[in-house]
This record gives structure tokens, sequence and C-alpha cells, in this order.
């Protein structure tokens, strides 16, 4: 179990700086989910800690040495790869082994361990196949045998589910998770799907252009986001942005309707964006409150998903989504009063900062 | 299951073409098979001979007796040496242009660029350059300049080869614990095995049927058939027999490595390295 620190990283590409300036610290045993838009900087970050780009400025340590100008060998990682890399001309027993071999582990203890990384995942039928005789799932397996079967002292990951269709990626995610349990090594995990964030991570760190918008617990990124930016990312469907005017204790929209203020918003005025995740909004039963909105809003389309709708309002120019109970039986192009509660909505500045983040 | 009528006379048609084709490509192989088994009434009976009654090995025997069959020797000794350096060397200049873009994005246009000049427009000051370095009439000297020959298209091609290696592979490899020199031997080389065979295929042949450079560089120590089969086209006569068998002998090693090679001549090693 390890400790990984990192200060001060930037990463050129030429003059494309990829990475502005990161500060990390992940724990021993926490499993560490860097998530963002594509071009954020989080794969090359998690290459950096790999060895496999240099950094260009800045640490890079594994429980207080520093790594920097160690080759990729040396740093005793283990790393998972989006597309699998298996040796296609190896079996797969020798797929798992190739570490061990690489490192001249004696022959009963490559069996040893190859046997229970393939008991562990559930292949050991499949040791003496080749990697073209596997499904996608399977192969996926397998690169994580290899990885697991090491005792390697950082486990990082790179997308290692976005080849796999949504079945088997939610299956895959549960297993990756309880494997972490089981073996509570530090983990490092990259991905573009903020569901997989969301579910695995202890900690996620969220890029942004090439720096950390917001680092913490899942929750508290997704409840006290710091950025507009943080608000959007995270959640599905999205959270709504509405333009609003703030001033004296009332927040006025668009289209002239007012809701109460938030309490964070204490003392602040002007031009702000106010941002409601749909499932704090409800059809309205009663008055408003000091704590509850209401809002009257046009039915524009409506998605049923089993579990929920999903119901799409227009309020003045401004299209809202609202996750309603499955059995909302309302048609587009209908009224309906909708209630929002104030308490667990946000306020952004125009430079897109949250209202009272700390 | 039954055949379509029509389709069933396409498909004849078609075997029937594909039939003519292969005669007319592989009936002079024949007739120079046949040639170098025949005794020299037969080779000049008319009407031709089209099967000899009797099997006979006179013109291959006179061969080894006279020394001359050892001129294929050289040759296998010359292309397979030749071919082995030139696989060792082009294959590790091509892995550095490939992965360390070395010498920048047209050092290997210029590479391959050398394969462009007509050999016969360097063949008076190589010979000058053999005699200086007393390389004239040795292996030494045709090894190194079938090797030189071949390095560009060897470089050339494997560039090709191991750029079509995923780098995850590599990289993989290199977490797994690897070092370079080892990533190149126990990854790339595997993964590149077929495109290796290829090329070697190739690059034996050329020097296997180098003519000129052999002709002008070798007097009688390191003769390669190529210049032996020469000999026999005489100013009074040719001699047929003897230009059969030795072209026979010539024939039967490359029909082998083609032979024994070919299943790496398909590409699609590389399936199942990454998604798909």
């Amino acid at each position: 179990m390890s400790r990984l620190d990192i200060q001060g990283l930037h990463k050129f590409y030429g003059s494309m700086e990829a990475l502005k300036g990161i500060d990390l610290t992940v724990p021993e045993g926490e499993f560490c989910v860097f998530v963002g838009p594509s071009g954020c900087g989080k794969s090359t970050l998690l290459r950096t800690i790999a060895g496999l780009e240099e950094v260009t400025r800045g640490t890079i340590a594994i429980d207080g040495e520093v790594v920097n100008h160690q080759r990729p060998r040396d740093r005793n990682i283990a790393m998972v790869f989006q597309n699998y890399a298996l040796y296609p001309y190896l079996s797969v027993f020798e797929n798992i082994a190739f570490g061990l071999r690489a490192r001249k582990a004696p022959e009963a203890e490559v069996k040893r361990r190859v046997g229970e990384a393939a008991e562990m995942l559930g292949i050991t039928a499949l040791l003496g196949r080749q990697p073209r005789q596997l499904s996608g799932g399977q192969r996926q397996r397998v690169a994580i045998g290899r990885a697991v079967v090491r005792d390697a002292r950082l486990f990082l990951f790179d997308e290692p589910l976005s080849n796999l269709d949504a079945q088997l990626r939610d299956g895959m995610r549960a297993e990756i998770k309880r494997l972490h349990h089981e073996i509570g090594k530090t983990t490092i995990y990259v991905t573009h799907d903020q569901i997989e964030a969301m579910t695995l991570a202890d900690r996620i760190v969220l890029l942004r252009d090439g720096r950390i918008e917001q680092q913490g617990p899942p929750l508290e990124l997704f409840e006290q986001p710091k950025t507009q930016f943080v608000a959007g990312f995270l959640g599905s469907p999205q959270m709504n942005f509405l333009p609003v005017t703030l001033e004296g204790g009332a927040i006025r929209l668009a289209d002239g309707q007012t809701l109460p203020a938030p309490p964070a918003a204490t003392g602040a005025s002007g031009p702000m964006t106010l941002g409601i995740r749909p499932e704090h909004l409800s059809r309205s039963t009663g008055e408003a409150g000091p704590t509850t909105g209401r809002l009257d809003a046009l039915i524009d389309l409506v998605q049923p998903t089993g579990t929920r709708t999903y119901t799409q309002f227009r309020i003045g120019d401004v299209e809202v989504t609202a996750e309603l109970p499955a059995h909302t039986v309302e048609r587009p192009g209908a009224r309906l009063p909708l209630s929002v509660d104030m308490a667990r909505t946000t306020l952004f500045t125009a430079d897109g900062r949250a209202l009272g983040a700390r | 299951m039954r055949l379509h009528p029509e389709r069933g006379l396409g498909l004849s048609l078609r075997l029937v073409l594909a039939l003519a084709v292969l005669v007319f490509f592989l009936f002079p192989i024949y007739w120079l098979a046949i040639i170098a088994f025949k005794t020299p009434e037969e080779i000049f009976a008319y009407p031709p001979v089209w099967v000899p009654e009797n099997i006979q090995f006179a013109n291959f025997l006179v061969l080894f007796k006279d020394g001359d069959a050892e001129t294929v020797f050289n040759s296998l000794f010359i292309a397979g040496v030749s071919t082995v350096f030139a696989m060792l060397l082009g294959t590790m200049c091509a892995y550095s242009i490939a992965r360390y873009r070395t010498g920048g994005n047209l050092f290997s246009d210029w590479i391959i660029s050398n394969r462009m000049i007509p050999p016969i427009v360097i063949v008076f000051p190589v010979f000058l350059l053999f005699v200086t370095l007393g390389l004239v009439d040795t292996y030494t000297g045709l090894i190194l300049l079938y090797t030189a020959f071949n390095l560009p298209y060897v470089i050339w091609m494997m560039k090709g080869y191991v750029q079509d290696v995923p780098l995850e592979l590599e990289e993989a490899a290199l977490v797994d614990g690897l070092n370079r020199w080892q990533v190149f031997v126990k990854v790339v080389l595997p993964m590149v095995r077929g495109g290796l065979f290829a090329t070697a295929v190739f690059t034996f042949v050329f020097a296997w049927n180098e003519f000129i450079f052999a002709l002008i560089l070798t007097r009688n120590e390191v003769t390669t058939f190529p210049v032996q089969v020469t000999h026999y086209f005489g100013g009074q006569s040719n001699f047929w027999a003897k230009i059969a068998a030795m072209s026979m002998l010539g024939t039967v090693p490359i029909f082998i490595v083609v032979a024994f090679l070919q299943r790496y001549l398909v590409r699609g090693i590389s399936l199942g390295a990454v998604k798909g």
C-alpha cells in the first residue's frame, strides 16, 4: 500500500501546456478517480504517474520517494489500458504471468500467483486460451488480472470500461469496486464517465483544461460544487442553469417570475446563474414558502424512463428538465406549477464560482 | 447443396480460365525441369519429347562432379548471411525511426531513395573500392554489398510493420517491467513476425537473383549460381542440359523457402491485440 504525492506538476508538449500545476495527495488505500471532459489532461496525468510521459516541472513521489526520473519498470506500478493491451501471441496464462516473468519470479510463484489472480477474476477456465478467442469482457478481466497478479504499489486504470457495452460495463464496474475492497491497494482510475466516477471513487478529482477544478468525496462535489463547471459535469440529467438577477433577497428570472433567495446568497446581488438539479424540481402542491419557490412552466417534452419521467419545461426562453414520478400524466403544451427546494439550489456568479463556496 | 444452373456454368468457365492461366505460367517451368532429366538425344529430338521415358540424373551428376554445384552453396551462403544481417540491422533502424522519429520525418524517404539508384551507375566505383579494400572475389565483399543494398528496403518495410504495433502493448510491457531492449525483443519482434518473414523472403530473393555485381566482383572463388549459368551459353553452342539442371538447382532452394514461409506472407498476426 502506498501513498502518492504530486506537487506543482506541469507538462508541456512543445508549447502546449497539458497540465498546469497539479497538486494532489492520494492517501494509502484510497480509490481516486480522475474525471473530466476529453482533453482536460486526466490521461496525461495518469501517464506521467506511470512514467510513460516525462514531467516538465514539479514532482511525483510514491511513499515519499520522488520518482520523476525513474523508468516505468522501476516505479513498480500496475496499469490497465483502455484497449486491454494483451499480447496476442501469448496465452492468457502467459499474459497474466508476463509482469512476473519480467521481474524474474520463480516458476512456482508464477504458477501460484497467476492461479490466485485467475481465481479472483473467475477466468481460471480461460488460462489456456489465446486473447483473440475471448470476448471483450473476458479480455478486460485478463488485463485486470495482469495488473493484480503483481505486488504493485499503485494500480492505474486508464478508461478500462469504455470499450465495453453498457450492460457489461455496469457489471465490471461493480467488480472493480469489489476488487479494490479485497486488495485495498491505492488505485487511480481515469474516466470521462461521471457515473463511473461517482460510483467508484473515495475521492473524485475533477480536471478541466489542465487544472484541478475541484476534488473531494463524490457527494461533496455533487452537493457542494465550487463552480458551475463541476455542477454541470456531475449529475444526469444535467443541472438546470437559469440566468437570474439577485436583488434584495429575491431571485428574479428573465421572464419576471421570482423565487426566494437561498441562505448562501445573503449580502450578494447582481446578475447570476441559478443552478437547480432536475430531482429538486417537483410538482407544486401548495403555496410558495420562505424556502420553497414556485414556478409557472410550460411542458415541452415528456420522456418516461420507467423509474422516473424526465419532463422538459419552458420557463421564459430557458429549457428546464425536471425529474418527476414515473406516472406523471401531463401532455406537452400544458402548464404546470413547479416547486423548487431553494436550500438545494446553487447560485453562480458571472465568473462561474458558486456563491458561498468555501 | 444444389448449385444454381447459371452459377454452375459461371463456375466451370472460371475453372477453365484458371486452368489455362496455370498451364501458361507453369509450362515453362515444367519444360525446364524436364530438360534437366533428359538425355542429349531427347533434348534435341524433333518432334519434341513431351514426357521423357527414363528419368536420369546424369546432368546433375556432372554439375556436382565438376564442382559447378558449389556455386549454389555460394549463393545460399551469401544470400542467407546478408539477409540475416539486413533484417537484424534494418529492423532495429526501423524501430528507432518509427518510435523515436530518428532523423526527422524525411529520413526514411531519403533511405528508400537510395534503393532507387540504378545499380549499373555504381558498379564501377564499387569495383574500384573493392579492389582497394581487397574485397573482390570474397564472401565478405558480396555479403556487405547485398546487406547494404537490402537495408533501405528492410527499413522501409519494417517501419510500416512496427508502426502497426499498438503503442499500448509496448507501454504495458514497460510498466510490466521490461526495458526498451526487452520490449523490442519480447513484444515488437513477435508482433511483426509476419512482416519479418515476408520482408526476409524478398530480401533473400534479391540477393539470390543478383547478377551484375556478382559477375563483376567475383572471379572463381565465390561465383554465384546466376553467374555460373551464363557460363553455359557459348559462342558455338549452348549446353542446354547444364543450363536446365543448374537452373533447377537454383530454383529448388527458393521454392523451399517460399513454401516454408508462405503462411507468414499473409498478414493478420496482430489480430486480437486490441479491441476487435
